[in-house]
């Protein structure tokens, strides 16, 4: 394997092209995810999406944050050649609500809200709840694993360039501004 | 930031290797050795150990005190002494006043004043109480998965550091690419072309 920090840099783009990528599914999918299979939820973009675009040696970001975020700034930054380096998501299971933002560069989990977890009173309970905290947090690892997961699949196969590529551009260049 | 504060940020690893057996007596072993230490009434102004879950202010690791589950659960520790830097002023400012009255000189050398904001520091250090900041771990042995509750440089340094240093193991950092080369199951022939990728555009 490559040295580690090496790695980190050389291939920053990967993070920023998954968000860029999340956000087009939900987009295309309605909310109705369709990535990974086995997930009955429904993911939503959040109130909060970082646009970075670094091109000509200048890094030019946009933040767009607000629960009615108006998302044609975002948008628009996404046709003048940004991608998205933190994106906050939203996910729902029944009457569970999940929230937490990805960090494109590492893919670090920050600002996680799982369903509450009874409070600990005694310290007898203290297993207990780490465990269904555990349980509660192990829900987003899964989903952001299973959609990396598909997401390098597809990065390093043919349809990237062929299928995906193409539709994520007429996604941009359609979309209001 | 802990497992069980209301908003959680979660670094995750890979755990190289595994432990010694018998396995929960080799992880005891390692975290009592490397416990955290109490600083507070001596000169030491930062600390960096190991401490229980439950417990973090009177660390234990008796038998499998740190299995909770199907994991181990315990913390960091970091203990840190901050003197604002206008208290370390005020103090040295009398100190150097006291030491021209004493000598009669109009000005101290590099050297004493060197030696009078040391002592300064010293004596501050000795008085205050130093300020715990505790990092949960959660480790799933089984699966090699290490979730560290802190996205702090620093902090997620000095897990690296003082997890290599107990266990005898190797932490590495998922992010997009060792996700990909690591956690992801790709083939042989996928991670050939993970290597020669490079950015995408999506305007052209």
């Amino acid at each position: 394997m490559l040295d580690v920090s090496v790695s980190y840099n050389r291939y920053r783009f990967l993070g920023a092209e998954f968000l860029t990528w999340v956000w087009y599914v939900i987009e295309r999918d309605r909310g109705q995810i369709k990535v990974p299979e086995n997930m009955r939820g429904i993911l939503t973009v959040g109130n909060r999406v970082v646009i970075e675009n670094s091109r000509n040696d200048t890094v030019q970001q946009i933040t767009i944050r607000g629960d009615n975020a108006d998302m044609g700034e975002g948008m628009l930054a996404l046709k003048k050649g940004g991608l998205a380096t933190k994106l906050s998501l939203e996910y729902t299971l029944g009457e569970q609500e999940w929230r937490f933002t990805l960090k494109g560069d590492s893919l670090d989990v920050t600002g996680l809200k799982t369903p509450t977890v009874a409070p600990v009173e005694t310290s007898d309970e203290i297993e207990g709840a780490a465990l269904e905290k555990t349980a509660l947090c192990e829900v987003v690892i899964d989903l952001v694993d299973a959609l990396f997961n598909r997401f390098i699949k597809l990065r390093v196969s043919d349809d990237w360039e062929n299928e995906v590529v193409p539709k994520i551009r007429k996604w941009i260049m359609d979309a209001k501004t | 930031m802990g497992l069980l504060s209301s908003s959680v940020s979660i670094t995750r690893y890979r755990v190289e290797g595994k432990l010694e057996e018998p396995v929960l007596e080799t992880m005891a072993n390692g975290l009592k050795r490397h416990v955290i230490s109490e600083i507070d009434g001596n000169v030491s102004d930062e600390t960096i150990g190991w401490t229980s879950f439950e417990n973090p202010f009177n660390p234990k690791f008796e038998g499998s005190s740190f299995v909770i589950g199907g994991y181990f659960v315990f913390s960091l520790r970091i203990d840190k002494k901050t003197i604002p830097r206008r208290v370390i002023k005020k103090h040295f400012d009398v100190e150097v006043a006291k030491q021209l009255m004493k000598t009669g000189a109009k000005q101290l050398s590099r050297e004493e004043k060197r030696r009078i904001r040391q002592k300064v520091e010293d004596v501050l250090t000795l008085q205050i109480p130093a300020t715990p900041n505790i990092y949960d771990v959660v480790w799933q042995y089984e699966s090699s998965s290490l979730w560290f509750f802190s996205n702090l440089k620093s902090a997620n340094e000095a897990l690296e550091t003082l997890f290599a240093k107990s266990f005898n193991l190797t932490l590495i950092r998922l992010f997009p690419f060792t996700m990909a080369d690591l956690t992801a199951g790709l083939s042989p022939e996928e991670r050939d072309r993970l290597t020669a990728l490079s950015p995408t555009s999506f305007t052209e």
